[in-house]
């Protein structure tokens, strides 16, 4: 296969770094100040990619349990990070249970494609399937965590009366906050879901693209593509999951109390930053 | 009084918060069957913190709690909420119609013995002066009165001991508070053990709506004095 495709000569991506100097130039023209920022980007691009090539061919290379473990877990701080910067109130327990449903949703679905999807690699922690694997996964389940997480803190702040309403009447905790919860899931499920729907019709997918222009016959390009959509999926929906249950769990107690001053004061200390 | 007649009582409630550091001080108050309670106070005394604290709905609220002569930690929240309610002037409706709303509490687990009871709650709605047509209208067509008499009647059609009635008259006009008092008095009557909790602004209805009238200051309760000027602070 390694025939299949054009194996890029160094000139070869210079000439479509050049391509950026078209913005420059659009840039300068329009006078829109973009250039220090342009020059910065494409610098960080070309860093960052070659840094992860060089670090992911010795992790390669190296192919120890140990070492495709500290890169994965090293990405999902990232990404416990990234949803962490992008939560729009934070209140004390959120990163635990932002770590919680990141780690656990990735990770557990991971080990079940490597295990059962891709039985036969070897060895099982083959770096070659992992690593893309978990960075396709956490760099979509990402969005749904994020979105379902501050769907719910921000619905345990606007419809406090409702939960209290039904906790007065003798709700249980989970009575009262059900159709809050639904909501929450819902939202966080909902870009995933779309991306199911659309998948191929707009734009091919980063995966299925890079696979054909490596020479893969589409239709097994597609077969992985296929396995990676429902991976996400079910990541995702466990991740959502889990992040909107935990932070119930964080605001109620087990005498069907919420405790909407977390929520308040988070908001109010994010207000003044 | 014998010991069966308390309904529901706390003793030495604290409510930790605020610029001062406790929002309620030691507040006991004891609930007998029949009896008419109504709180006063300035805004922000703790009257809401109170209401909330005896309903076993603030998070953070501390004391001991007697429920029909058992401490309420041996009941079940949900089941000690079915008979000791809260009612909030921002009880919230849903956005369906005035009789989906009534429904509600019906479908929560602690009420499977309890049903919705048609032509009863078309009784209570005479006495508010309205017929039956009320049940259909949609809740976004109500005015704001409307909505908070729905939320009353949603509560006095419950199997409940004690109701903690939060303000449930104010920015009312003079008829429609009329009715509602009538219909929470009608409550009450409808059966011996029960107690209700009112707070209200107005002296003139603390006195016609109870027989005890308390006052809270500074998160402290005290019997209503009438010599001491409700704006007048004392410790």
């Amino acid at each position: 296969m390694s025939d299949a495709y054009l194996n890029l000569a160094p000139w070869q991506v210079a000439s479509a770094a050049a391509l950026v100097l078209i913005n420059g130039t659009v840039s300068v023209r329009l006078q829109l100040g973009l250039e220090k920022t342009l020059v910065i980007a494409s610098l960080r691009t070309v860093a960052q990619l070659l840094l992860v090539g060089l670090v992911l061919h010795w992790v390669f290379e190296l192919n120890q349990l140990a070492a495709v473990i500290g890169i994965m877990a090293l990405m999902t701080c990232i990404a416990v990070g990234t949803a962490w910067q992008r939560a729009s109130r934070r209140h004390p327990g959120m990163l635990l249970n932002i770590v919680l449903s990141i780690w656990g949703s990735s990770w557990l679905i991971l080990a079940f494609t490597m295990t059962v999807v891709f039985r036969d690699t070897t060895p099982w922690y083959d770096p070659q399937y992992a690593i893309p694997l978990l960075g396709m996964i956490l760099g979509n389940t990402l969005n749904g965590i994020t979105l379902g997480l501050n769907t719910a803190v921000d619905a345990y702040d606007d419809r406090r009366q409702e939960v209290e309403t039904l906790l007065a009447l003798g709700a249980t905790r989970w009575e009262a906050a059900r159709r809050l919860t639904q909501q929450s899931v819902r939202v966080g499920m909902i870009p995933i879901i779309n991306s199911m729907m659309i998948v191929g019709l707009v734009s091919l997918p980063g995966m299925m693209t890079g696979q054909l222009l490596s020479g893969v016959e589409p239709l097994a390009a597609v077969r992985y593509q296929i396995v990676i959509m429902f991976v996400i999926a079910s990541a995702t929906s466990l991740g959502v999951v889990s992040v909107v249950v935990l932070t119930f769990l964080r605001v109620s107690n087990a005498h069907h109390q919420f405790d909407f001053e977390r929520i308040r004061a988070a908001a109010r200390s994010d207000e003044r930053r | 009084m014998n010991a069966t007649s308390m309904l529901l009582a706390c003793y030495d409630l604290c409510r930790p918060g605020g610029p001062e550091g406790m929002l309620l001080h030691d507040v006991t108050l004891e609930i007998r069957a029949a009896e008419r309670h109504a709180l006063v106070g300035k805004s922000g005394s703790g009257k809401s913190l109170l209401l909330r604290a005896l309903a076993q709905l603030d998070f953070h609220a501390r004391g001991r709690l007697m429920f029909l002569g058992r401490s309420a930690e041996a009941i079940a929240v949900p089941e000690f909420r079915r008979q000791v309610i809260y009612v909030t002037q921002h009880s919230t409706l849903l956005p369906t119609t005035v009789e989906d709303n009534l429904k509600i509490p019906f479908q929560l687990a602690c009420r499977r013995a309890e049903s919705y009871d048609r032509a009863a709650m078309i009784r209570r709605l005479e006495l508010l002066g309205r017929d039956a047509s009320f049940l259909e209208k949609p809740v976004s067509e109500l005015s704001g009165g409307e909505a908070r008499t729905v939320a009353l009647l949603r509560v006095t059609q419950l199997q409940a001991n004690v109701l903690l009635l939060d303000e449930p008259t104010s920015s009312l006009d003079p008829e429609t508070t009329g009715a509602v008092e009538r219909l929470i008095e009608s409550w009450r009557q409808a059966q011996a053990d029960r107690a209700y909790v009112w707070v209200t602004h107005s002296l003139p209805q603390a006195r016609r709506v109870a027989d005890q009238v308390w006052e809270m200051q500074r998160g402290r309760l005290q019997p209503w004095a009438s010599h001491t000027p409700p704006s007048q602070e004392s410790t």
